[in-house]
């Protein structure tokens, strides 16, 4: 095929379930692309020869390569590809962003629309879960061990690289099941729980130990890893932490909720089967959400799901400068999310019982560029009103978690309590690396397993060189 | 999976149970606490470790029967075991030498000052132990604490044993004797007890701490459920505590938010009896 006839194919769009219907369940929203569809989107790849995708790409993935692949029908080949460079394709094919990662690179965004990437990663990433299970001769053993801090996207990814390279791996995880903002967080509909555990299953194969109930800092010392434990290198991704809050009158009544519980009870503990699982949360017919992130729409859909109608987000900047996904604003605003935007609650109203019965904002409008470069939200003086609400729920944020660092003096931190890393991403301890969240403050899934694979590196040849 | 090594009934509804968490066992210090999952869908709860051996790697748990997840733990016998238990978390006691120092359980808060006692005592504390419950059968673990301190006393609502009243009362009785002045007071129990004992002792000046026992999810720091209010600023329990300065606790809205389930808890209640009742009804069958 000619690049001219490439360019006349229109991006495919991704099948998705009706947005009523998907605002009452916790299927999955997105369906993938059909394999006409997959192939018909594979032959717009222009097959650049600096393929400024791949640059893009905080693992490297292959995308030329693997997008030629599928479009050759060659679905085996196109899923090493991905492997080879991806250990958990199924997750970023759903939750990368890659409209600020590899698809902006894409040279048919100047003219068009840019290659769906992410679609076709998921698609073949899905085939290969059902379809394919990827030769893995393990390399030699090194004789090494390493051990990796968190089973969450970078510790995973970690595990995987060091595998791949002979090295014997134990993951040691806080929760009792591994996969970390991939479980806890990220709601079922945008990434069933399933896949999460086929990819984990995947690395169990390579021969990757997974321990859970396992509290670094606390059931074991980092210096208990690499002496006691005896291993030659420690990879830290234990992820973000404590959540923060705003600060405001009334934080403390029944029904105020910080993201990161509300997500954990019903993602990770399953309260949305409540009561066959029994975690309970607090539904109610009308919920409001602070925030204007991944994590605050992941929230503020997850409690229309539970019932709420309305359920408002609430943001105090525009959509212009809202750090979520646009296609989770898009999809949340179909769901029937109700956005106000350019407001800031200042108080959580209570009953006399102590639960929350609304939430008392004020307007705000945008004045100049602070030091995000984003315009910095100014107060509209006597714009105060109230939205009701039984459930509130903060999602501006998190800072880090002291129980690991707080037990590891020798670590050096910056002033928010983040790990320092050098530009092999090892700590101030010699042997001990560090990625993710811990090192980023909030980030995304992509750029923690990007630091997962590139620690891997530096472990390798730090351990090579020993 | 961590199997359970001795489980018994120390009193109506309130179990002892000796679990196999060897990595617990090494790190374990008085104050710490455990989460636990009993079931696949089961919730996490946490629990104060009672005691410890890191020679033969057990940890015990004091446990009471006050809804469906305690109901199921309590169910367990030796040779079962507990799906998951993490910890130790949370910070341990303060330890040293305070002079003499008074540690006030109320029913299960027994189980917490359990492992204080044998700490502060190697500290060379003289240690008074104050233990309350309803009635005799519900005053736990008082010969083992007699091994370990200078001085046990068991109280009674009803009387039925030791001293008639609340343990606020005996503790009164310890302050206002001269012999034995009391320079630190540590409790742990329900939260009416604790706030009486921190309103007695605040008014005698008293060094006190109080246990605290907010609903928790991770256990972790990750999800902020369990936060208090300590002298007017939120601290997360599970990281920042959970034993906290007990003048500074705001123990209203502690009770309070330990409400905050009550419906779902009597729901889950109901279903796991029916459930109960069921299978009972096949094993006649």
């Amino acid at each position: 095929m000619k690049p001219a006839e490439r360019m006349k194919i229109l991006r495919q769009h991704m099948p998705e379930q009706d947005a009523e219907q998907r605002s009452h369940n916790f299927e999955e929203v997105n369906y993938g692309l059909a394999g006409t569809a997959a192939s018909m989107e594979a032959q717009r790849c222009l097959r650049c020869k600096q393929a400024k995708c791949i640059e893009g790409c905080p693992v490297g993935v292959d995308i030329p390569g693997f997008v030629e692949a599928l479009a050759e029908d060659d679905l085996k080949k196109a899923a090493d590809i991905l492997l080879d460079a991806n250990v958990l394709p199924a997750v970023t094919g759903r939750v990368c962003p890659q409209e600020t990662q590899c698809e902006v690179q894409c040279i048919r965004g100047g003219k068009s629309e840019p290659l769906a990437i992410g679609y076709l990663e998921r698609f073949v990433a899905d085939w290969a879960r059902e379809n394919y299970q990827q030769k893995f001769t393990p390399p030699p053993p090194s004789g090494k061990r390493i051990a990796v801090v968190g089973a969450g996207p970078a510790g995973l990814t970690c595990a995987g690289e060091l595998a791949k390279r002979g090295h014997a791996v134990t993951i040691y995880e806080a929760l009792h099941r591994p996969g970390g903002v991939l479980l806890y967080g990220i709601p079922e509909f945008r990434l069933p729980k399933a896949i999460v555990d086929q990819e984990v299953n995947n690395l169990r194969k390579m021969g990757v130990q997974i321990i859970c109930n396992v509290v670094i800092g606390a059931t074991y010392t980092i210096s208990d890893l690499l002496t006691a434990e005896g291993f030659q290198a420690v990879f830290i991704a234990n992820g973000a932490g404590l959540p923060v809050f705003q600060g405001i009158p009334g934080e403390q009544l029944k029904g105020v909720y910080s993201a990161n519980e509300y997500l954990t009870r019903v993602n990770l503990m399953g309260a949305f089967r409540f009561p066959d699982c029994d975690t309970p949360v607090i539904k109610s017919t009308q919920v409001a959400v602070v925030g204007g992130g991944n994590v605050a729409m992941d929230s503020v859909r997850t409690a229309r799901r539970l019932g709420a109608d309305p359920a408002t987000l609430i943001y105090r900047r525009s959509r212009q400068e809202m750090p979520a996904r646009v296609e989770e604003v898009k999809h949340a605003e179909e769901e029937g999310i109700v956005l106000e935007l350019l407001c800031n609650p200042i108080e959580i109203l209570g009953t006399t019982d102590g639960w929350v019965r609304g939430v008392r904002c004020q307007r705000m409008a945008l004045g100049e560029p602070d030091a995000s470069g984003r315009r910095r939200p100014e107060p509209i003086p006597g714009s105060e009103f109230e939205i009701p609400c039984q459930v509130f729920i903060e999602a501006i944020g998190t800072r880090a978690n002291p129980l690991l660092t707080q037990s590891t003096p020798e670590l050096n931190l910056n002033k928010w309590g983040n790990i320092v890393i050098d530009e092999n991403n090892m700590t101030s301890m010699p042997g001990v690396f560090a990625g993710g969240d811990i090192v980023r403050g909030a980030a995304t899934v992509i750029l923690a397993m990007g630091d997962g694979k590139n620690s891997a590196l530096s472990i390798h040849q730090f351990l090579s060189n020993k | 999976m961590f199997p359970i090594l001795e489980a018994k009934w120390l009193a109506p509804k309130v179990r002892w149970i000796t679990v196999a968490a060897p990595r617990v066992a090494t790190k374990h210090l008085p104050g710490h606490f455990v989460i636990v999952r009993v079931s696949e869908h089961g919730e996490r709860i946490p629990l104060t470790i009672a005691d410890s051996d890191s020679a033969s790697g057990t940890i015990t748990l004091v446990v009471q029967v006050l809804g469906a997840t305690t109901q199921q733990l309590c169910a367990l016998k030796e040779g079962q075991a507990i799906l998951d238990v993490v910890g130790p978390l949370g910070k341990a006691t303060e330890m040293k030498n305070f002079g003499h120092v008074v540690l006030v359980g109320g029913g299960v808060g027994t189980a917490v000052i359990h492992p204080q006692a044998k700490a502060l005592k190697n500290c060379g504390n003289y240690v008074s132990a104050v233990i309350g419950g309803r009635s005799q059968s519900y005053v736990i673990l008082e010969s083992e604490l007699r091994s370990i301190c200078d001085a046990v006393y068991p109280c009674t609502d009803d009387g039925s044993y030791g001293y008639h009243g609340f343990v606020t009362g005996k503790l009164g009785e310890l302050i206002a004797d001269q012999q034995q002045p009391v320079h630190a007071v540590i409790t742990a129990g329900p939260v009416p007890m604790m706030r009486a004992i921190a309103n007695l002792t605040r008014e005698h000046h008293l060094h006190t701490i109080a246990s605290l026992n907010p609903i928790m999810v991770d256990g972790t720091g990750m999800c902020g459920g369990c936060r208090v209010t300590i002298a007017g600023q939120t601290q997360f329990a599970c990281v920042d505590g959970p034993e906290f300065d007990a003048h500074q606790v705001d123990f209203t809205e502690l009770a309070d938010r330990l409400s905050a389930y009550r419906p779902q808890e009597q729901l889950s209640w109901q279903q796991l009896q029916n459930l109960n009742h069921e299978c009972r009804l096949n094993q006649l069958k």
